[in-house]
């Protein structure tokens, strides 16, 4: 198990009054598991990331985390234009002393994934030269940067147009399979949730509870693209729509 | 490339370049112009050359000064650098301790509007009683038309720096120190660009302010005596020296503007 929320609230005070966020949220997630939340806009589902994250606590309830850092990538890039493309990457090593031996450990590992995932040639580039796809590979390698037992995605690809979306979503997914971590993304998007993860959890409206878990276990080893192009993904887009529950 | 351009793209291009050589014939007519118009008025004794002076009557008044010009221009000019530069600085310092603390933020808000609204002029004979008459006055009356200026404005750039960005280094565990250093001062090295050449300008009235009240020295210090024994001749001269003085100031910070910009790769 890498990470349990068991009954996890969340009330926040505002000069308008009172706000409950969450009420009563439990899910969990296992190992090299790709998980993702969607909900109605303004449901509380990036709080459920800065809980996880540690950077809010749970007004009640009980979250466990893995041992080992935690990741977040952000909406939008969050790209530092001032520094080159490895100033970026290495950010979260620059920020903790480790030793020596650490260090060369972590920036060997994140040579290889540059050079992997066809950034290494741009290493010394400021990220203005990076294509929107490129950028988001980079903020992904960033992310894998302290070596985190989960990484938590925001509504990663939200400022991406939908082509570039969709095929960055398939690079993503295969990354993340790739090096074995576990992940919980954030999406209003209900394709992206069911062609990307493992399984789908759907946040109610606010106060957010979880409505219902789907299980994608069905289809097997698919990419996210060939999943858009099965019968099951118009089912399950179908079914969460549904539940959503969406009015304009 | 350069050997298939189309007919349309080389008469657009011809027509930019017409446009382009016309501005510029137009910007030296407007000065030949405005000069020749002035010495003519003189020689024709449409205006009165004694308050009026002429450009022929300045240029002689700046040649019999000579190399005497030169400590009044370097004072000047020493006074204005050392003012945008505290400014700048010491601007800079005090955003950093406001965005440091919002709480000192909230509390300092109105006393800096009051001081942001407040003349500084009206200062300088208390500077002068503080400081004595000399430098010192001088400096504080260019430091305190800057500062204000420059506190608010890079405070407001420090305060901008996207939520994401700053979650993102919350995330990543960096300490509040490391998240100025790393993300907030370099995400706003174009705001303190704006804040220095901004402070060039106003560091400049604030010397010449300075000057007129105090000073043995300097171009404001010319123009004061100048007027006060009425030789206008030099009272032109100076102005029009100032005037190139500090316009070649300006143009030094934008050079070195886009030194920085090329350098860090960063885009205003």
């Amino acid at each position: 198990m890498t990470v349990e929320l068991r009954g996890v609230s969340l009330t926040y005070q505002s000069p308008e009054g009172e706000i409950e966020a969450l009420r009563d949220v439990s899910f969990s997630l296992a190992e090299g598991e790709l998980v993702s939340l969607v909900g109605p806009s303004g449901c509380g589902k990036s709080t459920i990331l800065s809980i996880i994250a540690g950077l809010m606590p749970p007004t009640s309830g009980e979250v466990v985390i893995p041992e080992g850092r935690i990741g977040l990538m952000p909406q939008r890039d969050s790209l530092f234009e001032w520094r080159s493309i490895w100033g970026n990457v290495t950010l979260p090593l620059s920020l903790h002393k480790t030793s020596r031996e650490k260090r060369e450990q972590d920036e060997q590992r994140l040579r290889t994934l540059l050079d992997r995932y066809g950034l290494a040639e741009f290493a010394a580039k400021p990220p203005s030269h990076l294509s929107g796809g490129m950028r988001q590979r980079c903020a992904l390698i960033r992310t894998l940067a302290p070596d985190p037992a989960l990484l938590l995605l925001d509504e990663p690809f939200s400022a991406l147009d939908y082509q570039t979306r969709l095929v960055v979503a398939d690079d993503v997914c295969s990354i993340l399979r790739r090096e074995g971590k576990s992940a919980l993304l954030v999406t209003h998007d209900i394709s992206e949730a069911v062609s990307m993860t493992d399984r789908v959890i759907v946040l109610s409206r606010r106060p957010a509870s979880v409505k219902s878990i789907h299980d994608l276990s069905e289809f097997g080893d698919c990419t996210p693209l060939e999943r858009r192009d099965s019968a099951l993904f118009r089912e399950y887009f179908q079914t969460i729509w549904k539940e959503l529950d969406v009015h304009v | 490339m350069s050997e298939n351009v189309s007919g349309e793209r080389k008469a657009w291009l011809r027509r930019q370049k017409r446009e382009r050589r016309v501005v510029i014939c137009s910007r030296v007519g407007v000065l030949l112009g405005f000069f020749g118009l002035w010495e003519l008025a003189a020689n024709l004794g449409w205006i009165d050359t004694f308050i009026m002076s002429s450009p022929s009557r300045a240029w002689k008044a700046a040649m019999q000064m000579g190399t005497e010009l030169m400590p009044h221009i370097a004072m000047s000019c020493a006074e204005t650098v050392a003012g945008f530069l505290l400014g700048t600085v010491l601007g800079t310092a005090i955003a950093a301790a406001l965005w440091w603390s919002p709480r000192l933020a909230r509390i300092c808000e109105p006393y800096l509007v009051v001081l942001g609204a407040l003349p500084k002029t009206a200062l300088g004979p208390i500077f002068i009683v503080w400081m004595g008459a000399g430098v010192g006055a001088i400096l504080t009356m260019a430091l305190a038309i800057a500062l204000i200026v420059t506190i608010m404005e890079v405070y407001a750039g420090f305060a901008a720096v996207e939520p994401e960005k700053l979650r993102l280094m919350r995330s990543l565990g960096a300490s509040r120190a490391q998240t100025f250093g790393m993300l907030v001062l370099p995400s706003n090295l174009p705001t303190m660009m704006n804040a220095l050449k901004v402070n060039v300008g106003l560091s400049w009235v604030g010397v010449i302010m300075g000057e007129f009240l105090v000073s043995k020295q300097g171009l404001g210090y010319l123009i004061v005596y100048g007027s006060q024994v009425f030789k206008m001749d030099l009272v032109m001269a100076t102005v029009l020296i100032l005037a190139a003085v500090a316009s070649a100031m300006y143009a030094g910070m934008l050079a070195l503007e886009n030194v920085i910009k090329k350098h860090l790769g960063v885009t205003v």
